[in-house]
């Protein structure tokens, strides 16, 4: 499961990993914004972004192989309209699509990956993210990995029965297990529900994580937003 | 003295119609242990999801002398702790120690005490190493203790435990019972379970088509309704 390594990788004690959520946040934005709006030099610009996300992968000591990879997720889905913008005779705009979006998912990885969920939560709250928006987050992130077990658990079952996954047997097979884990999620939700109204929760969400915003990471903050502006700038000026 | 629950005359129905409970009585006293022994679909957990505002029938229950209602909710689930069967639907917080500090910081405790009551409870629980890990990568055992740990931290009268040795393999169970022993809170114990119930409770009722058929100590219970040969060997 992605979400379990990143987990795992979230809980690391590098430099990066000990820097404010707020500060990583703040950086992130930037170079949201930096990549989405470079269009002069745009390779260059992209190997010069690349570089600086896998610095940063360096310094949180994280394997960059394995956080490069996992950016490539999102491949699928920019690459097909990448394939559009090609075949329609813009085949730049189909690059920059591709580039930007591997680049973004790179970069909002890096800030998971080094960024236990709580604080990254507790970060966006203070920075006006709305709660229930980051409640639902939080909801999904932990039953992500126990409904999967659960389909998982369905998929044998059904194979164990001798259920194939192709033909129209297998997609009757699919949907029929997507309904029941459906039902299934509905009916944990209840019960998570009931556990929280028997532990006194009347509909906010309190947390532990009270982060204090350090001079270290007021330094880091501005380094983050400053970098790819810098580098942006740089690898402009020199095409 | 005043019993800690009382119970009288409780009727509940569901939305299907289905007659879960059809005329309960029932006393839990300071100190008891008393199981809840029964069929699938006696009637056990919906007559425990009353006793903290779960769910609302017809008849009177009350906890440590206040009507379980709308205006003393708050109040009778800060006495009444609920431990439910499947530990992953209780465990809902990325890690431990934010799961068993929930409670607390739900009574309005500031975060330092809340960390301190959670700190307390996962100790008492034998769990204070695993307070930092996330509750998936945690056995089913270790669940079961972090979610009786989320309970304590909210310093209840009255546990309420549905199916606590679901998922647990015997020397779980053992760990189990020893543990709960050791709790001086009374308790609710909803099982199937008779060697668990049996070291555990000093009384047992039995539920039977939403009604309670019989009362007295596990061992007569068991006999009387032929629940100790329910596997014959061969």
């Amino acid at each position: 499961m992605h979400h379990v390594v990143l987990e795992r990788w979230s809980r690391g004690a590098s430099p990066l990993h000990r820097r404010d959520a707020r500060a990583k946040i703040a950086g992130l934005l930037v170079f949201l914004v930096v990549t989405a709006t470079a269009h002069r030099a745009l390779p260059e610009v992209a190997a010069g972004l690349a570089l600086l996300l896998i610095a940063a992968a360096l310094l949180a000591r994280l394997p960059v192989t394995g956080a490069l990879a996992r950016a490539a997720l999102v491949l699928p889905f920019s690459l097909v309209f990448a394939a559009v913008c090609w075949l329609a005779g813009d085949p730049a705009r189909g690059l920059a699509l591709a580039l930007k979006s591997y680049l973004s998912a790179l970069a909002v990885l890096l800030v998971v990956a080094t960024t236990p969920l709580p604080a990254l939560l507790a970060g966006l709250e203070s920075m006006g993210a709305p709660r229930f928006l980051l409640m639902v987050a939080q909801f999904l992130y932990r039953y992500l990995f126990v409904i999967s077990e659960e389909a998982q658990h369905m998929r044998i079952a059904a194979a164990s029965r001798g259920a194939t996954r192709s033909g129209l047997a297998g997609f009757r097979a699919a949907a029929g297990a997507l309904a029941v884990l459906f039902a299934r999620s509905y009916q944990r939700a209840e019960e998570i529900h009931r556990g929280m109204l028997a532990r006194g929760f009347t509909g906010q969400l309190r947390t532990l994580a009270v982060a204090r915003f350090r001079a270290a990471d007021g330094v880091f903050a501005v380094l983050a937003v400053a970098a790819p502006i810098a580098v942006r700038v740089a690898v402009e000026r020199m095409a | 003295m005043a019993p800690l629950v009382e119970v009288r005359n409780l009727r509940y129905s569901y939305e299907d119609g289905t007659h879960a409970l059809k005329g309960i009585d029932f006393r839990l006293e300071e100190g008891e242990a008393v199981a809840l022994l029964g069929a699938n679909g006696s009637g056990k957990t919906t007559f425990v999801m009353h006793l903290n505002g779960l769910l609302t029938g017809e008849g009177e229950v009350e906890v440590c002398g206040l009507a379980v209602n709308k205006e003393n909710l708050p109040t009778i689930r800060r006495k009444v702790g609920m431990v439910f069967q499947d530990s992953e639907s209780q465990l809902f917080m990325p890690t431990v120690l934010e799961d068993v500090a929930f409670g607390p910081l739900n009574r309005g405790a500031s975060p330092d005490e809340a960390i301190k009551r959670a700190t307390d409870a996962l100790v008492t629980t034998g769990m204070a190493a695993a307070a930092a890990r996330a509750p998936y990568h945690l056995s089913a055992g270790e669940k079961k203790r972090v979610a009786i740990a989320g309970i304590l931290a909210t310093d209840p009268e009255i546990l309420v435990l549905d199916e606590p040795t679901t998922f647990l393999d015997p020397p779980g169970q053992c760990a189990l019972a020893e543990l709960l022993s050791r709790l001086p809170q009374a308790k609710i114990v909803v099982t199937h379970n008779i060697h668990f119930a049996q070291a555990l409770c000093t009384r047992a009722v039995f539920f039977q088509a939403g009604k309670i058929a019989a009362e007295g100590s596990v061992p007569s219970l068991v006999t009387r309704f032929g629940w100790d040969s329910a596997v014959s060997p061969r």
